[in-house]
């Protein structure tokens, strides 16, 4: 069984490409789990063709305690039998969301939700790494491979080498590891370059560059994934071809994240970041 | 100065240097360095601190110390009898510090008498999801079960500050929701090194939401006082408070043993405040002095020796009558202690004690032992600050050792080196002392005994020393080591 974490800035589309990735892995013949570390919950809508699956920490809630919780309650199957849980959680601003990620996974362990039927098991897990709970999924013994989505903009290239700043602090104590950046096109410049360049920097590869297409969002109205509402699209062809990419990747690396300075001049070599003049930080637009 | 130093036979400046020396040998290099200036020779003529303190303990050293909750609810807030108190957190905080510290509480048998007791019991789901709405309900639920409480604390345990938990704008809601004054008191026990920063807090709290919001019913007098710092273990309060009463002056308000919350908001009322435990409550008697201009006297009950002193202090600050009231008190209390004295002191001429309690008592009850012919050999604190072993200097004797939150380890040590026939401390050190075949007194909790305070007190305290030092038991006992 192969643990893998998909992480990635906020809006990148994880969890699109996570559930379209998985939908390729199934059709391939893979035994798939997707397990939504988010409290939003929207990681396995177009696997389930729900609006919004019943999630570990809301069933807690209602029933008062963990250990009353049954697995069959919070684990549904969806397209390709993929096995689909949802960890859930607060709203924002009140209690404790990063908890939730680690009640949700601890109960799923104690509960054998991963039975050794399965190939793959992903995490799909909330935008930023704010704390120990979010990184739960790849502490010792869960996902040891770690995939980024990320795009040409440079937000989306900063949280990519933060998050490889992550991967390096676990992967000196465990066994996880970088498997490559999955590059969700946003057709910008040079896109295909400037993220090959930057995977070259982080010591990795950009395993696939998914191009832009609207077929994503008229699936998603649907709540499916391009695989099963469109085998025949080209776009599901690129998500087949980069679950086949993940199922034989070999390359698993410690990953070497930048200096800021390093990745701002990548930033301007590729021309999405002018050259900084000093003389005018700080001045008022009146002034210089 | 040089007639008060008092010197003990065997016991030099060197001796306790090369004590703590040797002692410090055991540690590693990094460990020895940080416990080396908490350990000292008390310098009696100095009136100044010989260690140092409140300061993180030392990894990997057992420690006696408690946490910022257990400061705030097991001293300040706890004692006080008609208020809940609610334990916000999961179980356990709430479970092991009810009831346990014996603050008496008068009232009626089974309605009043006793403080009334709440917790949360955070599940993982109150985690993940806040606890703040559970508050709530639990509030509401608190009022209808106990009509009688006059208000409600809200003691934060860890898990309330990590997820950041609001417990202050529920409180505010709720209390103008219930009618009923809600006290918030963020006093989680991650906070400061010790249970002392729970204190502070707590008397912060005071501060902030319930001093100066109620007034005395009766018309005010020259002799209105409060004692503060008395938690009324075993009945403290109660021999503290009528000796006060017996001298003349109106105790208007006890913080907080015993105490009753509304009169604890009328205290900026009052004349004089005086303190008890000085660590505990020092914050809000400087607030009250600050804001109100009420002086603050500190004083001691234990023992005859300085309970005289100490009425005849409170006596300056008074007029003739109290003061013609203070020795008519003391003429007629001075023959019964010198007949408990008659009676204990043969026994106990010449024994030895060691203590490590909280903040105050390692240094209060030496006049009582001494009073009883018995001598200090060491003293230290859990919690105490600066100004507490200031004040403990011209205490003990000259050139006694004097340590700071000690290890297990540093006061069996000292305990095999110095040999006393009493230690005096809490529940964690009591058995391993006395599998080693010293007697021991539970000093928190007076042993299950008490009260200890004032004339009333003494008897007590000489009756419960003579039984645990004299006890034919300690003949028949060896230790196997």
């Amino acid at each position: 069984m192969r643990q893998i974490a998909i992480y990635g800035k906020g809006g990148i589309g994880k969890s699109t490409t996570t559930q379209n990735t998985v939908a390729g892995l199934a059709s391939i013949g893979k035994k798939v789990m997707i397990v939504g570390c988010d409290p939003k919950a929207d990681s396995t809508r177009l696997i389930l063709h729900a609006k919004a699956q019943n999630t570990v920490m809301d069933l807690v809630r209602e029933l008062g305690t963990v250990e009353d919780l049954e697995l069959e309650e919070v684990m549904k199957v969806g397209y390709g039998d993929v096995k689909c849980v949802e960890s859930g959680g607060p709203e924002p601003g009140v209690g404790c969301a990063g908890r939730g990620v680690i009640t949700a996974i601890n109960f799923l362990e104690e509960n054998g939700a991963y039975t050794p039927d399965l190939d793959f098991v992903f995490y799909d897990v909330l935008g930023d790494v704010v704390c120990g709970g979010f990184a739960m999924p790849i502490r010792e013994g869960k996902a040891e491979e770690i995939y980024i989505v990320t795009s040409g903009e440079m937000m989306a290239m900063y949280a990519a080498n933060n998050i490889s700043k992550g991967i390096l602090k676990y992967a000196s104590s465990g066994k996880v590891r970088l498997g490559g950046l999955i590059c969700n096109s946003r057709n910008t410049d040079r896109e295909d370059e400037l993220i090959e360049a930057l995977a070259r920097k982080l010591g990795t590869q950009m395993i696939y560059f998914v191009p832009r297409d609207n077929q994503v969002q008229r699936a998603e109205l649907r709540r499916m994934t391009v695989i099963e509402y469109s085998p025949e699209h080209k776009q599901a062809q690129e998500y087949r071809a980069l679950a086949q990419k993940i199922n034989d990747n070999k390359m698993l690396v410690v990953p070497t994240p930048l200096e800021m300075e390093e990745l701002e001049e990548l930033l301007m070599e590729f021309g999405i970041m002018e050259v900084e003049d000093e003389t005018i930080v700080g001045k008022a637009e009146g002034e210089a | 100065m040089s007639d008060k130093i008092k010197n003990i036979d065997g016991i030099t400046k060197e001796s306790t240097e090369a004590l703590i020396e040797e002692t410090l040998a055991a540690y590693p290099e990094k460990g020895r360095k940080k416990r080396a200036p908490h350990l000292g020779a008390n310098d009696q003529g100095s009136g100044s601190a010989c260690v140092k303190s409140n300061k993180k303990t030392v990894p990997g050293v057992m420690s006696a110390r408690g946490c910022a909750y257990a400061g705030a609810k097991g001293v300040v807030w706890g004692p006080i009898g008609d208020m809940v108190h609610v334990s916000h957190g999961p179980v356990g905080c709430g479970w092991y510090s009810w009831g346990t510290r014996r603050n008496l509480v008068s009232g009626i048998n089974g309605v009043t008498q006793f403080a009334m007791q709440f917790t949360s019991d955070f599940q993982e789901k109150d985690i993940v999801y806040g606890g703040d709405k559970k508050l709530k309900t639990l509030l509401e639920e608190a009022k209808g079960l106990f009509p009688l409480a006059k208000g409600i604390s809200v003691l934060s345990e860890c898990p309330v500050g990590l997820i950041g938990d609001d417990i202050n704008s529920v409180a505010k809601a709720s209390a103008k929701e219930l009618d009923l004054p809600i006290i918030p008191c963020n006093c989680e026990g991650f906070r400061g090194v010790s249970q002392s920063l729970g204190h502070h807090i707590s008397n912060d709290t005071i501060r902030d939401y319930i001093i100066e919001t109620r007034e005395f019913a009766e018309p005010s007098s020259p002799y209105d006082i409060a004692l503060i710092g008395d938690y009324n273990i075993g009945g403290d309060v109660w021999a503290a408070k009528s000796l006060l009463e017996e001298i003349g002056l109106n105790v208007k308000a006890t913080w907080t043993g015993d105490g009753e919350l509304e009169k604890i908001a009328a205290t900026h009322q009052v004349k004089l405040n005086l303190i008890h435990c000085y660590r505990s409550m020092n914050y809000m008697c400087k607030v009250m002095e600050e804001k109100y201009g009420i002086p603050w006297l500190e004083f001691n009950f234990f023992g005859p020796t300085k309970i005289r002193q100490s009425l005849r202090a409170i006596a300056e600050r008074f007029d003739d009558t109290i003061k013609e009231n203070v020795e008519r008190v003391i003429a007629k209390y001075d023959p019964i202690m010198q007949a408990i004295i008659d009676e204990y002191k043969p026994r106990l001429d010449g024994k030895k004690v060691m203590l490590l309690v909280g903040g105050l008592r390692p240094r209060h009850t030496i006049g009582a032992y001494e009073d009883l012919g018995m001598e200090c050999v060491g003293s230290g604190y859990e919690f105490a600050h600066t100004d507490d072993y200031d004040r403990t200097a011209p205490e003990m004797p000259n050139a006694t050792v004097v340590y700071d939150d000690p290890s297990e380890y540093e006061f069996e040590k000292f305990a095999h080196a110095l040999k006393p026939d009493l230690i005096g401390s809490g529940i964690k050190e009591k058995y391993v002392f006395q599998k080693m075949g010293i007697p021991f007194r539970q000093m928190h909790s007076w042993d299950y005994s008490g009260p200890y305070h004032a004339y009333q007190g003494f008897e007590i305290f000489a009756r419960d020393v003579d039984m645990a030092v004299n006890s034919p038991t300690w003949k028949l006992v060896k230790a196997p080591f």
